[in-house]
């Protein structure tokens, strides 16, 4: 394969693809999978996203710190998650519903608070160049990789070791299970999933950082155009797995340069179809893969999907 | 969206006094030169320095204005909720003057809206209204951005060194590839192995899609990248990380790239806008159609940035000075980049109505509108 080929453009482009566009997926499809398995959906982490993006982006421009940022979006999710959790305690709450409702406050609030922020340009967060090894600008440009989406992969690593072989993870697992087991065994199931619901409001506040404070990073009220909403189904797709969240989120985020990249190399009929190519990829292996009976039996027993 | 519900009411009080005034005058005309309230629907926020903002900021002319009211909607889609905010504008807060700032609005929602409420005037910002063809209530107005582009692409052509500017385009409307090919022209006009690269991102305001099209045109050699997307914020932010030159689109992006920016394509709507203000002050009726390019002093120019070197200075200021003297800045024949010929006379003037449907890109743009 030489380098300047068409082919080799279009590949290139694609890894990058999945460094630049995959991480906030895999932050959002990781902590819905931690909510998820302690038996709650929280669908309102779109609103998360979009809040994190705005709050990281504004701690980022008054501080001078995009690290801060980054803390702060986490926080910030974390409190809408736990908001979540506390208002799924209440009896004949449906989770998807409350979910809903967030994600439209989640967008409403940070929209309203976000607005003197769309102007002014806040300090983003540093990459570190990978390619330096190498001398074709492309390759250079596509191994620019964020210590974030490092963290998450690691992260990916992390949860598949800790959900298996923890005590924490044991306690996860057997909450999402099954509630009377968990009961039984004597842990709160509201306080199991108040920490998981957290959790998984702070990885996906830290998504939404992401996207503020490194690709594309800038603020505006278009900044998320559904990433929030695509990686819960992500995580449905991955069978509540983290290896395969991340590897859902790598393949989403390559699939999602590829109508671009495409169009630079002189493919440029047919682009609509190219654009949506990560839509129809993900539908595609939803059919596959959730419609077997492997998926059923990976699915958490208290989900209120499956119940 | 929020209304204050207070107002709300108070305003459907004073709302049947405003109907009854505006009936006395004739469709599409607004007697009234006192409580005219107007609506404007955005498609995105107002602080989105790209097309929204131009728009926000030029309503001023029209706010100083006395006896009239501004209702604003922000963020309302291309889709039937705009109908619905037009008509609760209408309806509720009692506007008499409709200005619908984004292109998908026209048809069918506001020629619709146009048609049920005959004594309300709607005004959209692009040149599709036809006389006869659509309800009198109803017109357009629009500045010919097209050779703002121009200027730009002829500052472009003398920047370049690769050869190849990059267009992150939104979608392959008329007033887009218009844009799209009257940069590549500026360019020939001044280098003639100037070729443009356009990707298409499918819609107004995709953010992480148009970082992705701008590094892939970056990929691809280029090394001027402009756009045409309701907020260029990304992509010149994206060239400016990337160490190369930008071109701005529709409000000023000068501060984004204090190193790589050359000039930017604007619109001056206050022009439009004062046009408007000044009928509604005189009570007379606001025309059906107000147009206008360098020549109105409708379109400008971001003043040039550190990217922008003399001999780019000096073309781009000798091609703003043929415009403003309305020379024709278009020759033909023209062929698109398939090679069929699609503008066959010699010379086509700046405002000729063949060009605003333009549907084709010319020789020298890599790319496909499908």
């Amino acid at each position: 394969m030489e380098p300047g080929s068409a082919f080799f453009m279009v590949l290139m482009a694609m890894i990058g693809g999945a460094i630049r566009v995959s991480t906030p997926f895999l932050f959002v499809a990781l902590g819905e999978m931690i909510t998820e398995r302690a038996g709650r959906i929280n669908l309102g982490l779109e609103g998360t996203l979009v809040l994190g993006a705005m709050s990281g982006y504004a701690t980022s421009y008054q501080t001078g710190s995009p690290w801060l940022g980054v803390l702060v979006a986490g926080l910030a999710g974390c409190c809408m998650g736990m908001l979540h959790a506390t208002i799924c305690r209440l009896p004949k709450v449906n989770d998807i519903a409350v979910g809903i409702a967030l994600m439209l406050f989640g967008t409403g609030i940070a929209f309203f608070f976000g607005k003197p922020y769309i102007q002014p340009s806040a300090p983003r967060l540093p990459s570190i160049p990978l390619g330096g090894w190498s001398d074709n600008p492309q390759v250079v440009e596509a191994l620019k990789i964020n210590p974030l989406f490092i963290i998450g992969i690691a992260l990916a690593f992390f949860l598949a070791w800790a959900l298996k072989n923890t005590r924490a993870g044991l306690i996860l697992r057997v909450t999402g299970d099954s509630e009377v087991a968990a009961r039984a065994l004597g842990h709160s199931v509201a306080l199991v999933r108040l920490a998981a619901t957290g959790f998984g409001g702070f990885l996906a506040g830290i998504g939404g950082a992401f996207l503020s404070l490194y690709y594309p990073g800038s603020w505006n009220e278009g900044l998320s155009s559904g990433q929030g909403l695509m990686a819960v189904a992500l995580v449905i797709f991955a069978r509540w797995h983290p290896i395969r969240c991340m590897l859902a989120a790598l393949l989403f985020g390559a699939a999602g340069a590829l109508g671009p990249a495409l169009q630079s190399i002189g493919i440029t009929q047919g682009y609509y179809f190219f654009n949506a190519a990560p839509y129809i990829l993900t539908l595609f292996l939803m059919i596959g893969s959730a419609g077997s009976k492997k998926a059923l039996r990976d699915a958490p027993g208290e989900l209120s999907l499956t119940r | 969206m929020t209304f204050d519900l207070l107002s709300r009411r108070s305003l459907l009080k004073g709302t049947a006094a405003g109907i009854g005034a505006a009936s006395f005058g004739f469709p599409g005309m607004l007697r009234a030169a006192t409580n005219v309230t107007i609506g404007i629907v955005y498609v995105g926020p107002k602080d989105d320095f790209g097309w929204n903002q131009a728009h926000a900021v030029s309503i001023g002319a029209l706010k100083a204005t006395p006896g009239v009211k501004i209702i604003e909607e922000e963020n309302v889609p291309e889709t039937a909720a705009v109908a619905k905010s037009m008509e609760s504008m209408i309806n509720l807060e009692g506007a008499n003057l409709i200005l619908a700032t984004s292109f998908g609005y026209f048809n069918p929602f506001m020629v619709d809206v146009a048609k049920k409420y005959p004594k309300v005037t709607l005004r959209h910002a692009a040149p599709l209204w036809e006389k006869g063809k659509h309800p009198d209530n109803a017109g357009s107005y629009f500045g010919y951005l097209d050779q703002a582009h121009y200027v730009n692409g002829v500052a472009a052509g003398l920047s370049t060194k690769s050869n190849k500017i990059g267009f992150v385009a939104a979608k392959p409307i008329s007033s887009v590839l218009r844009n799209i090919n009257s940069v590549l022209w500026g360019a020939r006009s001044v280098n003639p192995n100037a070729t443009l690269q356009v990707i298409f991102t499918g819609d107004w305001a995709l953010p992480v899609r148009e970082a992705e099209a701008a590094n892939a045109l970056i990929g691809a050699g280029c090394d001027i990248l402009t756009c045409h997307v309701d907020s260029p914020k990304v992509v010149i932010e994206t060239a400016e990380r990337r160490g190369i030159k930008s071109l701005g689109h529709n409000a000023s992006q000068a501060s984004l790239a204090p190193k790589g920016f050359i000039t930017g394509a604007e619109y001056k709507w206050e022009t439009i806008y004062k046009i408007f203000a000044d009928a509604i002050a005189k009570g007379q009726p606001v025309p059906n159609v107000v147009f206008g390019g360098y020549d109105k002093d409708m379109v400008r120019n971001t003043a040039f940035g550190a990217g922008a070197e003399e001999p780019a200075r000096k073309a781009a200021m000798a091609a703003m000075a043929d415009l403003k003297a309305n020379k024709p800045i278009l020759k033909g024949p023209v062929k698109d980049n398939k090679g069929n010929v699609v503008l066959p006379n010699a010379s086509y003037d700046n405002f000729d109505r063949v060009l605003d449907g333009m549907n084709f890109l010319a020789e020298g743009v890599v790319g496909s509108i499908t």
